[in-house]
C-alpha cells in the first residue's frame, strides 16, 4: 500500500480520534477538564510524597524521581487506554467497526491516528503537570540544563513502543469485551510496578527487577528523566547508575524491538482468530 | 460468463465445543452469482444470510470451502477484495453520533481514496437523492433511525463498490424510506454496468420486485436459486390457498394431511390466516373437514397466485414469519 495511502489513513483516523476526544463537551469545559484531570491525578501521589516525608526539600533528587515518573507514566496510561477504547468504542458504542475493517486501509495505520490525540492531549497535561511542579511544588528543572536531543529520540522510540504496546492490546480486544478494559489496566499496572515509575526497581526482589529490566518503558522512563532533569542526581536513583544515556538508549532500541515484533505478532494472531472467531462485529452492551 | 461471487462446498460452523453439538450456519453452499447481477438471498432469521455475507465481505472466516469475491480468495486475498467492496447492514445505529452526516461520509470516502471533488459532488447528490439534503450538517445523533439507516445506505454507495453487500437494508423501515431505497438500488444496478449487489432479505415482496435471480436458503442450505418467475412457476403446478378461520387447536396438524405440500398460519387475535400449498385443488375439501372437525369456522377462502412466500412454503414446508 502506497505511502499516500497510509497518510491519508492517519490523517482521517486522528482527525476522527480528535473528534471523539474533544467534541463530546463546550471547548472550555473540554480544556478545563484536560488540564485538571492529570494534575489532580499527579497531586494524589505527589501530595501524599509531601505528607509523608514532610518537605521536598530533603530530598529532591528522590522527588524529582517520583514526580517525572509519574508525570512521563501518563504516556502509558493514557495511550494504551485510548488505543484499547478504539476497539471497543468502535465495535460497541458506534458499532463502526466491521465498516472500518473492511475498508482498504492498514489497521494499524488507523488505530495510530486514533492515537495521535491521545499523545497530543496527553503531551499538553504533562506540559502542565511538569509546569505546575515547577511553579508550585517545588519541583526543579534547568531548562538550560535539558539535553533536548536524547529527550526528543527518547519520545519517538518510546511513544512508537507505547503504540505498539497499544496494538497487541487492541488485537486481544477483538477477542474480548467485558475483560478488554481490565487487561488494559493490569498491563499498565504491571508496568507502573516494574518500570521504575515511582520507586526505583531496586527496592524489588530480583525476579522483579529481572521482569522489569524486560520492558522498554524501564530504560525509556530512566533516559527521559536524564534528559529533562540533567544534573539533578537523579541518575543515581533508578538501579541503572552503571548505565551511560547511550547505553541506556541501546537497551531501549533492542527491547523496544523486540516489544514491537512481539507486539506485531499478538495483533495479527488475535485478528485472525477474531475472523476465525466472528469477534470482529459482536456488540455484548459492556 | 464472470462471476462476482463464487462459493464452492462453504461450510461455516459456530460452537461445538466440551461436547456440544456445532451450530452449522453454512452448510456445502454452492453460489455463483454473475457481475452486473442485483441477487437475492432470502431466508427467516437465523438461516445464514448475515453468516454468508460476513465470509463475502472478509469479516469471518469459512471452516472449510472456497470463496472468490471478484476474483480473490476471501482468506487469502481478502485486501484485494476490501478496496472493491461495501457492506450495508440494516437494524443498526452505526455511524459516528459526534459527526455531522457529511462528516460520517466524508469520512469514508477519503478511507476509499475517492478524490476530494469527486467526493463532494457525490455525496452531494447522494443525499439530494435520498432526501437528507437538510440534514448534511446536523450530527448523526440527533436525526431519525430512518434518516440514519438512509446515510447509511448513502455510506455504502458512495464509494462506488463493484459489489456491495446490503443485508436486511430496509429492516424496520417505514414504508417511504424503504421505497426510497429500493429504488435507488434498483436505479444504481441498471445505471452502472458491471456493478453487482447481493442483498440479502426475509421481505418477500422487496426480492421479487428487485433481484434478477433468487437464492432461498434455510438452515445454511440453499434449497433453490432462480429468477422469481422460475422459481414461481416451480410453485404454480401447485394450488395455493389462503383460508382464514376462528382459531381451533392443532392447526399444525393439517400441514400432515395427504396432498398437503406446505402450510403458514399467522395468528391474530380473533382469527388465523393459514396459507397452504397444495398438490392439487380437491385436497382443500379435507382440510375444510378438518378445520370445522375442531370446532374452527371458515370465515374466508381464496385462492391465490403464487409468490416467492409460496416457493418457501413449498420448499422449507414452513412459512418466514
Amino acid at each position: 500500500m502506497a505511502v499516500r495511502e497510509h497518510l491519508r489513513t492517519l490523517k482521517y483516523a486522528t482527525w476522527l480520534g480528535w473528534q471523539i476526544e474533544s467534541n463530546w463537551t463546550k471547548p472550555w469545559l473540554f480544556v478545563a477538564y484536560s488540564i485538571a484531570k492529570p494534575i489532580s491525578a499527579t497531586l494524589i501521589l505527589v501530595l501524599m510524597y509531601l505528607v509523608i516525608f514532610s518537605s521536598s526539600l530533603t530530598r529532591p533528587d528522590i522527588y524529582a524521581f517520583m514526580f517525572s515518573g509519574n508525570a512521563f507514566y501518563m504516556y502509558v496510561a493514557q495511550v494504551l487506554f485510548g488505543i484499547v477504547m478504539v476497539i471497543h468504542e468502535d465495535r460497541e458504542h458506534y458499532q463502526t467497526l466491521k465498516q472500518i475493517y473492511i475498508a482498504p486501509i492498514s489497521f494499524y495505520v488507523y488505530i495510530l491516528g486514533r492515537a495521535v490525540p491521545k499523545i497530543v492531549i496527553t503531551t499538553i497535561a504533562i506540559l502542565i503537570t511538569l509546569a505546575f511542579g515547577v511553579l508550585v511544588l517545588g519541583l526543579e528543572i534547568d531548562l538550560a540544563a535539558v539535553n533536548w536531543g536524547l529527550l526528543a529520540l527518547a519520545m519517538i522510540v518510546g511513544l512508537i513502543c507505547i503504540c505498539m504496546i497499544g496494538i497487541a492490546l487492541a488485537g486481544v480486544s477483538f477477542l474480548t469485551a467485558k475483560h478488554g478494559m481490565g487487561i488494559n489496566e493490569g498491563i499498565a499496572g504491571m508496568f507502573y510496578l516494574f518500570c521504575g515509575v515511582v520507586f526505583p526497581i531496586t527496592v524489588l526482589p530480583q525476579w522483579g527487577q529481572a521482569v522489569g529490566l524486560g520492558i522498554p518503558i524501564t530504560y525509556w522512563l530512566e533516559i527521559v528523566r536524564r534528559a529533562v532533569l540533567s544534573g539533578s542526581g537523579v541518575e543515581n536513583i533508578g538501579g541503572l547508575q552503571s548505565y551511560s544515556e547511550a547505553e541506556i538508549f541501546l537497551f531501549l532500541l533492542v527491547s523496544c524491538a523486540i516489544f514491537f515484533v512481539i507486539s506485531l505478532a499478538i495483533f495479527r494472531y488475535a485478528d485472525r482468530l477474531a475472523r476465525k472467531k466472528g469477534k470482529l462485529d459482536m456488540t455484548t452492551s459492556y | 460468463m464472470v462471476f462476482a461471487i463464487e462459493a464452492e462446498s462453504l461450510t461455516r460452523t459456530f460452537g461445538g465445543k466440551k461436547g456440544k453439538e456445532p451450530l452449522v450456519a453454512l452448510d456445502n453452499v454452492e453460489l455463483q452469482v454473475e457481475e452486473g447481477e442485483l441477487f437475492g438471498l432470502l431466508g427467516p432469521n437465523g438461516a445464514g444470510k448475515t453468516t454468508l455475507i460476513k465470509i463475502l465481505s472478509t469479516l469471518l472466516l469459512p471452516n472449510s470451502g472456497t470463496v472468490k469475491v471478484l476474483g480473490h480468495d476471501v482468506v487469502k486475498d481478502s485486501q484485494s477484495i476490501r478496496r472493491r467492496i461495501n457492506m450495508v447492514s440494516g437494524g443498526e445505529s452505526s455511524g459516528y453520533g459526534i459527526l455531522t452526516v457529511k462528516e460520517n461520509l466524508w469520512m469514508f470516502t477519503q478511507f476509499y481514496g475517492i478524490p476530494s471533488e469527486v467526493a463532494k459532488r457525490r455525496i452531494d447528490e447522494m443525499l439530494a437523492s435520498f432526501g437528507l439534503m437538510d440534514k448534511k450538517n446536523s450530527t448523526l445523533r440527533t436525526i431519525s433511525t430512518g434518516q440514519r439507516q438512509k446515510m447509511n445506505v448513502v455510506r455504502g454507495f458512495v464509494t462506488d463498490p463493484d459489489l456491495i453487500f446490503l443485508d436486511e437494508p430496509t429492516l424496520g423501515l417505514d414504508v417511504n424510506a424503504s421505497f426510497i431505497i429500493r429504488d435507488y438500488i434498483r436505479r444504481w444496478v441498471k445505471e452502472r454496468q458491471g456493478k453487482t449487489v447481493l442483498l440479502t432479505t426475509h421481505y418477500m415482496l422487496e426480492a421479487d420486485e428487485l433481484c434478477d435471480r433468487v437464492a432461498i436458503i434455510d438452515r445454511g442450505r440453499i434449497l433453490a436459486c432462480d429468477t422469481p418467475a422460475n422459481l414461481k412457476k416451480g410453485v404454480s403446478r401447485n394450488s395455493t390457498f389462503s383460508i382464514v378461520t376462528t382459531p381451533f387447536k392443532d392447526v399444525g396438524g393439517a400441514g400432515q394431511l395427504p396432498g398437503v405440500k406446505g402450510i403458514e398460519a399467522k395468528e391474530q387475535p380473533d382469527r388465523l390466516e393459514i396459507n397452504f400449498v397444495l398438490e392439487d385443488e380437491s385436497v382443500i375439501a379435507d382440510i375444510i373437514s378438518y378445520i370445522t372437525a375442531r370446532q374452527g369456522k371458515v370465515l374466508s377462502l381464496a385462492k391465490s397466485q403464487p409468490t416467492l412466500e409460496d416457493v418457501f412454503i413449498q420448499l422449507v414446508g414452513r412459512g418466514l414469519g
